[in-house]
């Protein structure tokens, strides 16, 4: 089983992104679990098409400790299992503990079991690392392959960074590492070029470009993902392309993460070439 | 046990071996036992609960009440405003208490519970019987130590409690830090043989020092009543005895309320207790009876007797920051050296307090801050002392050194009851100080000297 976290700055696309990637790999015979680690459970609409999902917390705050597997597992699109860690409602009580409690839950309930026969799990992690619950997901070798998505704007590259320092703090204990940069296009300037010295400079490399496309957001306003909104679509190849590149990814390394220095400096030799 | 302590000291800046405090809900629960018909809450997981409990009743030999909101893995991840709006019903339907003082505890406060949320919103659902308070304080362990606990929770009560209505009252307020029900007791009795009415919060006299009657009373007479605490905003002055533990509630008083406030020390030996007993005096214009001159001539009679066996003692004292700065300034009185004055509690105040006392007896003394026992044992090892005094923890530095005369002072006492009894404040306390010293050091003399040295009379 491979064991996969999609980090990335606020509002980047992870979720879109992991969803889509997740349908071409089901659309390609594996299985594949999704973790949603975001209070809001927003992480699994697509492949669900909507948010049916009752979050693994707010079973536990529901049912006690007696949880089982089915309560909180819901099979989506294509055979792909989704599950939502929930958490607090804004502004109380502890989201990063609740992703604590819900991945251990998760394990004590044999989630990842082999009997589970898994090809994939995801983990769709929440904006920022911000704190130590955040990084659950890297601790411990419960992922083992981080993807960073991003784009060529200074904050979402600057977040990026930021991760790659998260996971060189957990890499030099465990097994995680970096398999790469996803770039979700938002048509900035030599965004290609520049992400791709960018990952360079990371030590890794920029796994696929995402280009923009509306089709995304059609098949979101139907709670799809776009595999399965519009099977034949450019954007739909883009993300089975996405699927294989991860499928065939062999590139794991323990990021070198830039200065703030550095990282400008890229800015400025790619965002101002004209 | 511990022998294996090194007279070489090694450079720490984390570790601490041993450390001279503890957490900041137990000097919260403890205040909060000083208000009558009190039951003190503890908003976390229960073992926080269970633990202070037990280290006050170790101490006190006395029951100790607390209830707690019982937090569960899911209350950690949601926040405990569930737990704490039924605790809230459940104290009030079931314990029947007037008052209810919540403090925090590590679990709480780093999940951010905000307390007088929730505390407004139980009271909107009716939670909250008329008549009956309740008030909070924020008590994270990993700041400060139980002084800064119990001096959050008396600032808690001001803060909650204490009104202006702008006709003062002929009373004074007297802060009286985290000290023993003996001395709170002491400290009233001062205050009655002048004749000054004074308004001592919090109280714990009679709360934790109850007579055995053979019935339990769940909330005892004693303790400052809410009605006591409000009017403290309409007295005369505020006494706010010792820095750490009392000051900022008297300061906060004098914020909200204008009362002037005289920041004083714990009043342990002669001149503390001139200071307090003087400033009783002014503020409420009376004349120091003689009963009292009287008792301070018998301490300075006592002193002069000894003095003798007491001259050039050399002495390490560690324990709450308070208690030992006025304990400090009492054995530089006796002529003794304190050669090794350390707290657990951090606050520079300590260091520069403590090195004002003994600048011209004790110039070269050690003094630290934010200090531990494995430390102070070093020191010990390094260049011996003829008294080590600090709380019970203290004996096994004294047994491993080849037993030190050892005078427990402080909190906590684990080991011995006569602190729950007799005060170490006043001149009564000074007298029963200077006893336990003489004490500890001719029991050592006549237990251990050779048999032609053994004097019949000292």
């Amino acid at each position: 089983m491979r064991k996969v976290a999609i980090y990335g700055k606020g509002g980047i696309g992870k979720s879109t992104t992991t969803q889509n990637t997740v349908a071409g790999l089901v659309e390609m015979g594996r299985k594949v679990m999704v973790v949603g680690c975001d209070p809001k459970a927003d992480s699994t609409r697509l492949l669900l098409g909507g948010l049916a999902q009752k979050s693994v917390l707010d079973t536990l705050r529901t049912e006690g400790e007696d949880v089982e597997l089915e309560d909180i597992r819901k099979g989506g699109f294509c055979g792909s299992i989704c599950v939502e860690s929930g958490g607090p409602e804004p502004g109380v009580g502890c989201a990063g503990r609740g992703i604590i409690t819900s991945i251990n839950l998760l394990e004590q309930l044999g989630a990842y079991a082999d009997s589970e026969a898994l090809d994939y799990v995801f983990y769709d992690v929440l904006g920022d690392v911000v704190c130590g619950g955040f990084a659950m997901p890297i601790r411990e070798g419960k992922a083992e392959e981080i993807y960073i998505v991003c784009s060529g704007e200074m904050m979402a590259m600057y977040a990026a960074n930021n991760i790659s320092k998260g996971i060189l703090k957990f890499a030099e204990n465990g097994k995680v590492r970096l398999g790469g940069l996803i770039c979700n296009s938002r048509k900035v300037d030599n965004e290609r070029e520049m992400i791709e010295a960018f990952a360079k400079k990371l030590g890794t490399q920029m796994i696929h470009f995402v280009p923009r496309d509306n089709m995304v957001q059609r098949a979101e306003i139907n709670r799809k993902t776009v595999i399965e909104f519009d099977p034949a679509c450019n954007q739909a190849s883009e993300y089975r392309a996405l699927a294989k590149a991860i499928e065939g990814n062999d590139n794991f390394v323990i990021p070198t993460p830039l200065s703030t220095d550095e990282l400008e400096k890229t800015l400025m030799d790619y965002g101002l070439m004209d | 046990m511990l022998n294996g302590t090194t007279a070489e000291i090694k450079e720490r800046s984390a570790l601490r071996i041993n450390p001279a405090k503890t957490c900041q809900p137990i000097g919260a629960m403890y205040a909060s036992l000083g208000i009558h018909g009190c039951m003190p809450h503890s908003h976390g997981s229960q073992g926080c609960c269970a633990y202070h409990r037990s280290t006050l009743t170790r101490h006190f030999k006395d029951p100790v009440i607390a209830t707690t909101s019982s937090f569960t893995e899911g209350s950690s991840v949601f926040g405990g405003s569930a737990n704490l709006n039924q605790a809230l019903e459940n104290i009030f339907t079931i314990y029947k208490p007037e008052i209810v003082a919540v403090h925090t505890t590590c679990l709480s406060e780093v999940i951010g519970d905000d307390i007088p949320t929730i505390v407004k919103k139980a009271a909107e659902e009716g939670k909250v019987p008329a008549g009956c308070r309740v008030i909070h304080a924020n008590t994270p362990s990993f700041v400060g130590s139980h002084i800064t606990g119990f001096a959050n929770m008396t600032k808690a009560m001001v803060n909650y409690l204490s009104e202006k209505t702008g006709e003062t009252k002929d009373q004074i307020n007297v802060i009286p830090g985290f000290v023993d029900p003996s001395d709170m007791r002491e400290m009233k009795r001062l205050a009655g043989e002048l004749n000054v009415n004074i308004v001592l919060f919090p109280d714990t006299s009679d709360v934790l020092d109850t007579p055995q009657t053979g019935i339990y009373e769940m909330y005892p007479k004693g303790g400052a009543t809410v009605e006591q605490i409000a009017s403290a905003g309409d007295s005369i002055a505020t006494l706010a005895l010792g820095t750490f533990a009392s000051h900022p509630a008297a300061i906060a008083l004098e914020d909200k309320c204008s009362v002037p406030t005289a920041l004083l020390e714990l009043p342990i030996g002669v001149t503390a207790t001139d200071e307090y007993i003087d400033a009783l005096r002014n503020y409420a214009a009376v004349e120091v009876p003689a009963s009292i001159v009287q008792e301070r001539g018998r301490l300075l009679d006592v002193i002069s007797d000894m003095g003798q066996y007491l001259f050039g003692k050399r002495v390490a004292v560690f324990g709450d920051p308070d208690h030992v700065i006025a304990l400090t300034r009492f054995l530089v009185e006796l002529d003794m050296k304190p050669v090794y004055v350390i707290t657990g509690s951090s606050g520079n105040h300590f260091e520069t307090r403590v090195g004002e006392i003994l600048k011209e007896q004790v110039p070269d003394a050690k003094i630290k801050q934010n200090a531990d026992l494995f430390e102070l044992h070093q020191w010990i090892k390094q260049q011996g002392v003829d008294l080590l005094i600090g709380n019970t923890h203290g004996k096994y530095i004294a047994r491993a050194e080849g037993n030190i005369p050892f005078v427990r002072f402080g909190f906590p006492i684990l080991d011995r009851m006569s602190h729950r009894v007799f005060p170490t404040v006043g001149y009564q306390g000074a007298l029963r100080l200077v006893d336990k010293i003489i004490d500890a050091f001719f029991d050592k003399k006549d237990r251990e000297a050779p048999e032609e040295q053994v004097e019949l009379i000292q």
